[in-house]
């Protein structure tokens, strides 16, 4: 104000646009994004922050929570003169199992998706039926498959039997459980890999499909060299999808097995429940600790798939 | 995230049912009355919502509002429900089942109520209620455990219900030499195998003991405790139970007891009425006494009472004492207990039974031979951790008998973290 300018300014006269109007193009964005965010945040982010918090406690989920610092995290892991959780490992290496077994879905999918490819009278119901596993209940596909291996009536053993091989209870024998469960996740799992695939066929590019044939390729070698790097973007989703679809194991474990026989086909996600949420389960502490490991081996997953993706964007660009 | 989802629906139903309370009438009562009972099978059902309708239609100015979740869900659920804004009464569990929430505060102190003179007829139930010198609820229905068998098949091969472990050993001996399984089982969920380490371990060792190694006084890797799994390894090694029990929940296992090929099931009372359902007749299925193992210990009995419970932060705590006084009555006890309702035994001593075989006998039974004592069950005696783990040694051992050194360091490892 002590300097007046002796020229009145023109834009003075001019309406001041609002805070609002001015800065709309750089938050605009940001409104958008408002709710998402805050859901993600809610739902997301701080759940995890309290479940590492929990984790460094012991809490009955009830009463007061007490510090006992890493000490959950010793006793699941065996560090220092504690002995490492027995329950703890059994879980681990069956979630291994579940990683790496649950991954023959993929060329199991591509394997059906290649077969079903063609134009046959009535090529729409077989898809449908192949596809039909998937869209039923997890509930209901550990149902069907308990039945199935069902140590008396079960149809597997009725199998076994005609071909004079002796009765097994698969879900019984803890060296054989985790496998069946792992079987019936699979029915369903295949099925959805192969309607990845099936829409990635689609996609094939018919002319390079043509080029190949007349340098001489078929078979294998035109799979292998001509179809699979067309098909890699449906690849990448089977994997992604199958490698959490095998971290979500819960709901055939539960079914199936509850766990049993001894423990032996928990995975560290059913663990986690059974220490904290579940009929006998006290101990939100240690359970907020398993959680918590299980969370830093979905992130290695998740980093891995961000990365790939990111990688995949970039190249496209 | 299923059960997750679950019991926050309970917490909110649990939230929303105990929105407005009035204060209790000096001259009777009134207000509001909210209940969650975990009554949820047919026929328990129909007793609660009676009992509901008629405490309702006792106190004109009082409106009583019932919630029935699912019995298994409500395992899980109470620790929600009984949380913020609490109901006025929950059903739970005897002994140390309400451990967790008589710690947090969460169940009232109703000793007052055990003090009126009325309740001495539940003095045979006190002991089940109590924890730190105090009342924590009151029980409305108990059933008695035991050996039920099939009468039939046992007189076909000349049988009788044995009374001491020689008598066991050798009936089950001439059954299996005529391809009969002695007893059924179904451990797929584990506490039926409780249920025999209860039986066996209390016939070896006696009651006291027991009870001593429930309270983690004891340790596992005793003496006493391995002759306990030396004699039910006895039946083990013989082959006494079915097949691959460990596939099968205790529903799944009945059949083999109605096909004949098993000749007897240790059970609870409650699974009378599923095989009844499945085609024995009264003629065919009858009752015994577990036998005797050591002469020197006294008979003791797993009899599991249901309860009920005020909550700490009852709002109409008039009504809910008012309520359990109704419950427990001799009167309501005879009408709940009945054949035509639960079908299980009274609480209340001045309650008649109902006439029934098997709750006679049982009643019997636990009025007359059951001197050591009333257990409540594996898991409900134990302390949770130790009950989830334990059962799931004893459904080891019975599957895989010599990894019994390992189950039994396991199970050691864990009492000491638990108890110390």
């Amino acid at each position: 104000m002590s300097v007046s300018p002796a020229v009145p300014s023109t834009r003075a006269s001019r309406p001041q646009r609002g805070w609002y109007k001015r800065n709309e193009i750089a938050i605009t964005p940001w409104l958008f994004l408002l709710p998402a965010m805050i859901f993600f945040a809610v739902y997301v982010i701080i759940p995890i922050g309290q479940s590492f918090w929990i984790s460094l406690h012991e809490w009955d989920g009830l009463g007061e929570k007490t510090w006992v610092g890493t000490a959950n995290y010793e006793r699941l892991l065996g560090w220092g003169d504690a002995n490492v959780d027995r329950k703890f490992s059994v879980s681990f290496w069956n979630n291994l199992k579940w990683l790496v077994l649950y991954l023959l879905a993929i060329p199991a999918g591509l394997f059906i998706a290649l077969f079903l490819n063609q134009t046959v009278t009535g090529i729409r119901f077989y898809k449908s039926m192949f596809f039909f596993p998937f869209v039923i209940s997890q509930v209901v596909v550990g149902l069907v498959f308990s039945w199935f291996y069902l140590p008396r009536e079960g149809l597997l053993n009725a199998i076994l039997g005609f071909f004079g091989a002796g009765p097994i209870n698969v879900l019984g024998d803890p060296t054989l459980a985790t496998y069946g469960i792992i079987a019936a996740g699979l029915w369903p799992q295949t099925a959805y890999c192969m309607i990845l695939y099936l829409t990635g066929l689609n996609a094939v590019d018919p002319e390079q499909v043509e080029a190949a044939r007349l340098d001489g390729a078929k078979g294998p070698k035109m799979l292998w060299y001509v179809i699979l790097p067309q098909l890699k973007p449906a690849t990448f989703i089977a994997f992604v999808v199958t490698i959490i679809g095998a971290l979500r194991s819960f709901d055939l474990i539960s079914v199936m097995t509850n766990g049993g026989p001894f423990g032996s086909t928990r995975v560290l996600s059913f663990y986690m429940f059974e220490e904290s949420l579940s009929e006998f389960g006290f101990r939100m502490g240690y359970g907020a600790a398993i959680a918590v490991i299980l969370f830093f081996i979905m992130l290695g997953f998740i980093t891995y798939f961000l990365y790939a993706m990111y990688q995949d964007e970039k190249g496209a660009r | 995230m299923h059960s997750i989802l679950k019991t926050s629906l309970a917490a909110l139903v649990a939230a929303g049912i105990t929105a407005s309370s009035a204060a209790a009438d000096a001259h009777g009562l009134s207000g509001e009355l909210n209940i969650i009972s975990d009554m949820s099978n047919p026929a328990p059902r129909a007793v609660m919502e009676g009992l509901a309708a008629d405490f309702d239609a006792l106190h004109p100015n009082l409106e009583v509002n019932l919630t029935i979740v699912d019995r298994e869900a409500w395992k899980t659920q109470i620790r929600n429900a009984l949380g913020a804004n609490p109901p006025d009464v929950v059903n739970w569990y005897a002994a140390n089942r309400m451990r967790p929430y008589v710690d947090a505060g969460l169940f009232a102190d109703i000793s007052d109520l055990w003090a009126e003179p009325e309740f001495e007829a539940l003095a045979s139930t006190k002991g089940a209620m109590t924890l730190d010198g105090a009342q924590w609820g009151v029980p409305y229905t108990y059933y008695q455990w035991g050996v039920y068998y099939r009468k039939d098949i046992f007189d076909q091969y000349g049988l009788s219900e044995p009374t001491n472990w020689e008598e066991e050993l050798a009936n089950c001996q001439t059954l299996l030499d005529n391809g009969v399984k002695c007893y059924t089982i179904g451990t797929k969920f584990l506490w039926t195998a409780g249920g025999w380490f209860d039986y066996i371990n209390s016939r070896t060792n006696g009651y006291d003991f027991h009870m001593a190694l429930a309270r983690g006084e004891v340790e596992w890797t005793d003496d006493r405790v391995r002759q306990t799994f030396a004699n039910w390894r006895q039946l083990i090694d013989m082959g006494a139970f079915i097949d691959d029990h460990q596939t099968y929940s205790w529903q799944e296992a009945l059949p083999f007891m109605v096909n004949g090929e098993a000749a007897a099931y240790l059970m609870g009372n409650f699974a009378v009425a599923a095989m009844r359902d499945g085609g024995l007749t009264d003629d065919q299925l009858d009752f015994y006494q577990f036998p005797m193992i050591n002469p020197d210990v006294d008979y003791a009995e797993d009899a599991p009472t249901d309860t009920f419970h005020i909550a700490s932060g009852a709002q109409n705590m008039d009504a809910a004492k008012e309520f359990l006084r109704y419950v427990t009555s001799a009167e309501v006890q005879t009408a709940i207990n009945g054949g035509d309702a639960l079908g299980q035994l009274p609480v209340n001593a001045n309650a008649s039974i109902d006439a029934d075989k098997f709750l006679e006998q049982g009643f019997d039974m636990l009025s007359n031979n059951a001197g050591g004592g009333i257990m409540q069950f594996f898991d409900r005696d134990f302390d949770a951790e130790m009950a989830s783990v334990g059962m799931e040694g004893l459904q080891e051992f019975m599957v895989f008998p010599d990894n019994l050194d390992d189950i039994l360091m396991r199970l050691e490892e864990t009492r000491q973290r638990i108890y110390n």
